[in-house]
């Protein structure tokens, strides 16, 4: 199989999906002629030209809620922030335009629309380039959200989330695009709402997504080769909808679960996790389940500092081992 | 409004008419002068509408060939800099009263500026400097220039291309560097980086990483100014692309709505990021026409000459602390860097001879030097020690930063909550943070 770049997985994936449908169109800041700030639309302007890659001025909230207009009428926008954070000028279109429309319209109107770009910390932007908004925005029935890990899963998320008829709000991460992976030729979709165990254990469940999961496979190895602990690594790839059946089965398989997400501890991703276990999983659980989250503080710039800020392996493995 | 929506559009000019009129060389003075008493008396917006002067009078190009090189940079140098018909700023009482003390502190200021970036971009390409880092350089007459015109109770406030300003206003270069360095030491104690440089015992409130977002914070300066009933202004500054932010046309609207004394100084060179003016803004020939439509006065100036910038924001700076009323600023500058030092293309989207045309003929530490030694107020090895002392100062900064402690790991919880750091009784009920 080939091996490509998260960024092209990307790249694959939008190319695929605007030859496919004529309806598919890309748009955001510097997507088009500057092949994009991360250059994950790199090449796609020359190819398939300014009606279906567009630039737009420095106006989120209006090209984000061209983009909801735009998909009430059937078009299928893929709407790039250049960072995640940047969407927070532009929320009432996402939260308010595109998360409620159909509801309140009695489903008479679809907004299949996909809003995507890197939504991490830990490359010293300082606090308000680095949010991760997926809980809030989770937090909004209507809307869909999903984070993938690896090159494989940004590709067929991506095809499926294009495809969709609901909102997806797309989740990357700048540290992630170089990183390589196997992923198939041609078009493949992955259902949004199905988790992946990424590795099999049986002592511990490690759930996680997005750069986490990275974190977390790390971890399991140094729990298998020093502490004889084999882990079971849960992926989640999408937030909502969420897969309670495979984590529910891990954690009645392990009867450990520790929580690992670069998301910020309050009312996180984890945080819902943790309920679930709470609510589902309590006689399956020998041992409390446990966190490791980024640490409950605004994003710092000092480059040393910020590290600190954000799960390590070594981390989860010191909380892995607190809980035997 | 109809009227300047109906100034050069993609339809009825060619191309080639609209690259020229990029390019043409701006005006300086207010042309949107409407008796701002007058216009507020007057009882229907429509015949209000009617007075609005015609936006801009074009000047001639003088020179079409060389306009012609630089079509694609709206952000053209302005009349006076440029050979032929120059006005003379420096007869401007702003100007004229001026020491040759302070006239050769300006150039103190902008070699600084320049020299502490230089000395930041070396380490920041050797991997010490983590993020982003958005250099001045080429741009500092626009902030020296506002500095020098703030009269102690004027409050300054720009977006993340601040180093400049916070030099300018005063700021030492030691604890800008170390914030560049992520050191403890820093003005920011490594929390804030290149984009959040704050001081405001100096009058300086930032440093906004977000695009747009300090235009409102701007406008907030203003209201506390004169809700105090303090006769200083708030100046806002942002980028020829920030405009495009919604919020800036609301600020506009409030701002003229509450009489706020508020300068919003565009400071257009030309691009945000990769995106040239004409594919940012519909309305290409000036983007402060745009407050036209809000019942705010704008005008446009020159940002290459100091007593160009000096003689027009210093007129707008006294309107607006003493009418209490905003004006919007457009002001031309370049930029010779990318967008940031990690902006790739930054000789794809404009030409590399641009770029040294603008270097070459517009550098406003140039044309200040050449200036000054015209006016025989310094001499050439004046200016060669000025620089050498601004080089030495940058690179001590540069050691003192290196030298400088990380900040503590307990820091990381520091300066989140007013009450908690001062163990205040609001500090200690409830949990505030919940790592673990
Ligand atoms: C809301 C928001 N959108 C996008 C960005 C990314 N961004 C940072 S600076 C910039 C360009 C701004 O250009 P301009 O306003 O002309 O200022 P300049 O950089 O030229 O000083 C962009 C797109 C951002 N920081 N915030
Ligand atoms: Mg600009």
């Amino acid at each position: 199989m080939p091996v490509i770049t998260y960024r092209q997985a990307l790249n694959d994936a939008f190319a695929e999906e605007l030859t496919r449908d004529e309806n598919v169109f890309l748009m955001g800041e510097e997507v088009a002629q500057y092949n994009g700030a991360y250059k994950v639309t790199e090449g796609l302007w020359k190819r398939f030209g300014s009606k279906r890659i567009i630039d737009t001025p420095i106006s989120e909230a209006a090209f984000l809620g061209m983009g909801v207009g735009a998909a009430m009428m059937g078009l299928r926008p893929v709407v790039e922030l250049m960072f995640w954070s940047f969407a927070y000028v532009g929320l009432d279109q996402i939260i308010n335009n595109a998360g409620c429309i159909r509801y309140m319209s009695g489903g008479l109107i679809n907004v299949p629309m996909v809003i995507r770009g890197p939504a991490n910390g830990g490359t010293n932007v300082g606090a308000t380039h680095s949010h991760t908004p997926e809980n809030f925005l989770a937090n909004t029935p209507g809307l869909k959200v999903v984070c993938p890990a690896t090159p494989y899963d940004a590709k067929g998320l991506m095809i499926s989330s294009i495809r969709d008829n609901d909102t997806v709000c797309f989740m990357e991460n700048t540290l992630l695009y170089g990183d390589l992976g196997e992923v198939p030729d041609g078009s493949y979709t992955i259902p949004l709402g199905v988790a992946d165990v990424k590795r099999e254990g049986l002592d511990v469940s490690l759930i996680a997504h997005g750069r986490a999961v990275l974190t977390c496979l790390a971890a399991a190895e140094i729990l298998a080769a020093e502490h004889g602990i084999e882990a079971e690594v849960v992926d989640l790839r999408s937030i909502r909808p969420l897969d309670e059946e495979t984590i529910l089965n891990s954690v009645a398989k392990t009867h450990r679960a520790v929580l690992v997400d670069e998301n910020k501890p309050f009312c996180g991703v984890s945080s819902q996790i943790a309920a679930l276990l709470a609510e589902h999983a309590f006689d399956e659980l020998d041992a409390p389940v446990l966190r490791v989250t980024a640490l409950d503080a605004p994003a710092i710039y000092s480059m040393p500092l910020e590290k600190l800020q954000l799960p390590d392996a070594q981390a989860v493995v010191a909380k892995v081992l607190s809980s035997f | 409004m109809a009227r300047i929506l109906s100034l050069p559009s993609k339809s009825k000019k060619s191309p080639k008419t609209a690259a020229k009129k990029a390019a043409r060389p701006s005006v300086t003075r207010s042309v949107a002068k409407k008796p701002a008493k007058a216009v507020k008396k007057a009882p229907a917006k429509a015949t209000k509408a009617v007075k609005v002067a015609k936006p801009v009078k074009l000047a001639p190009v003088k020179k079409p060939a060389k306009a012609k090189a630089i079509a694609s940079a709206p952000a053209s140098p302005s009349a006076t800099s440029s050979a032929g018909s120059r006005k003379d700023f420096s007869k401007d009482p702003i100007n004229s009263s001026l020491k040759p003390a302070d006239k050769i502190g300006f150039l103190r200021e902008m070699l600084r500026i320049r020299r502490f970036e230089q000395q930041a971009l070396k380490y920041y390409n050797q991997g010490l400097m983590g993020g982003f880092l958005h250099l001045y350089i080429g741009q500092e007459s626009v902030a020296v220039g506002t500095a020098s015109l703030m009269n102690g109770k004027d409050e300054i406030i720009t977006a993340y291309r601040d180093h400049g300003h916070g030099l300018a206003v005063g700021m030492e270069m030691n604890p800008c560097m170390a914030e560049l360095f992520g050191k403890g030491t820093g003005c920011s104690k490594g929390k804030g980086g290149s984009m959040h440089f704050f001081a405001p015992d100096k009058h300086y409130w930032g440093g906004h990483g977000i695009v747009g977002g300090q235009a409102p914070l701007g406008m907030g300066l203003a209201f506390a100014l004169k809700y105090k009933g303090i006769k200083g202004c708030a100046v806002a500054f942002l980028g020829d692309g920030a405009v495009n932010q919604g919020v800036f046309s609301e600020c506009l609207n409030m701002a003229a709505l509450f009489d706020l004394p508020i300068v919003f100084v565009i400071e257009n060179n030309g691009y945000s990021m990769g995106t040239s003016l004409e594919r940012s803004s519909a309305i290409r020939h000036s983007l402060a026409s745009r407050a036209e439509g809000f019942d705010v006065d704008w005008s446009l100036c020159g940002g290459f000459d100091l007593y160009e910038l000096r003689a027009n924001l210093g007129a707008v700076m006294e309107k607006a602390r003493s009418k209490s009323r905003p004006h919007v600023l457009e002001v031309a500058t370049y930029r010779y860097y990318g967008h940031s030092v990690a902006d790739a293309n930054a000789k794809k989207y404009r030409s590399p001879e641009e770029i040294e045309r603008y270097k070459t003929e517009f550098d406003p530490i140039t044309l200040w030097e050449k200036q000054l030694l015209k006016e025989k107020v310094i001499t050439e090895a004046g200016i060669e020690k000025i620089d050498s002392e601004a080089k030495a100062e940058a690179a001590a900064a540069a050691e003192f930063a290196i030298a400088s402690p990380w900040p503590s790991e307990e820091s990381i919880f520091e300066d989140i909550y007013h009450e908690v750091d001062h163990k205040t009784e609001a500090g200690q009920t409830g949990r505030h943070f919940f790592s673990e």
